[in-house]
């Protein structure tokens, strides 16, 4: 991973000028697709994995279209890629990479942690997906398929982790709890605690 | 329109090496065999959108390859789910 160079903040000015000049964008647009972006956090996704976990139909929506189910809990989808939600089961667990760039659910889980952009995780996720999961603590049994989703193109992806044991009746937003950035994406899975 | 569950080959093409291009099939998929899972939606052509020139819209698959097959290291039960374009699938006979 590099380091912002001196010239970064020049090269940003000058960019955005272009795009205005252009036509491509306003500077409104941009303030406001910026304003929109800092407002995303994990809690959004989170909130989503809760809801899902305890309500059927949301989960069935959620499944087969996530953008509208985030729409559907007040989360800003507007301009947004689409979004894929990859279901977690006993049987088969999702890791999500972008091998060629750093492209993340940002809608629904904010900036990606510093790591998920790093030449090494990018290129050993899709090389050695098991020794990163025993890295970030996660080590799954042999006879767990393990997915990886390499997020190349037009759509961005989250994992709906598995509910855990000993959650049977606990509220939306005690499971929201649970619930960590690192589960949405596969490196992690969420525990009662 | 490539049914699900059809066997395809990534064209083993190197764009990069003919001039600058902008390409949203890795590396590490050129040349090998997968199996389309899904039609994901049509999508602007990534290649052109690049460089500011008319998108042609294009199939976009969801296409499933076997991990231990693309590195040759034994490590089984493993696969990668990848987006790629139509153009860039052959469909094998």
């Amino acid at each position: 991973m590099s380091l912002p160079d001196p010239d970064s903040a020049r090269l940003l000015t000058a960019l955005r000028a272009l795009l205005t000049a252009k036509g491509i964008a306003s500077a409104e647009e941009i303030a406001e697709t910026i304003a929109v972006t800092d407002t995303a956090t994990p809690a959004l996704g989170a909130a989503m994995v809760a809801k899902a976990w305890v309500d059927a139909e949301f989960r069935s929506l959620m499944l087969s279209d996530g953008a509208r189910a985030a729409e559907s809990l007040g989360i800003t989808m507007r301009g947004m890629p689409p979004l894929g939600v990859l279901e977690n089961s006993p049987a088969l667990h999702h890791l999500v990479v972008c091998t060629l760039c750093s492209c993340y659910p940002r809608a629904v889980l904010g900036y990606p942690p510093f790591w998920f952009k790093s030449v090494s995780f990018r290129a050993r996720a899709v090389r050695d997906p098991r020794g990163v999961l025993a890295e970030f603590g996660l080590v799954l049994p042999e006879t767990v398929k393990l997915r990886v989703v390499d997020s190349t193109a037009d759509y961005r992806w989250m994992v709906l982790p598995l509910r855990p044991d000993g959650t049977d009746g606990w509220s939306e937003e005690r499971l929201a709890g649970l619930v960590r950035e690192g589960d949405m994406i596969g490196v992690t899975v969420p525990t009662a605690r | 329109m490539i049914a699900p569950g059809t066997h395809v080959r990534v064209r083993d093409d190197w764009p990069e090496t003919r001039g600058p291009c902008h390409i949203r099939t890795p590396h590490y998929l050129r040349g090998e065999a997968g199996v389309v899972t899904r039609h994901l939606g049509d999508f602007p052509n990534p290649e052109d959108l690049a460089f500011g020139r008319p998108a042609r819209t294009l199939p976009l698959y969801h296409v499933r390859f076997d991990r231990s097959a693309l590195w040759n290291d034994g490590g089984a039960n493993e696969d990668i789910l990848v987006e790629i374009f139509e153009p860039w699938l052959e469909t094998q006979p």
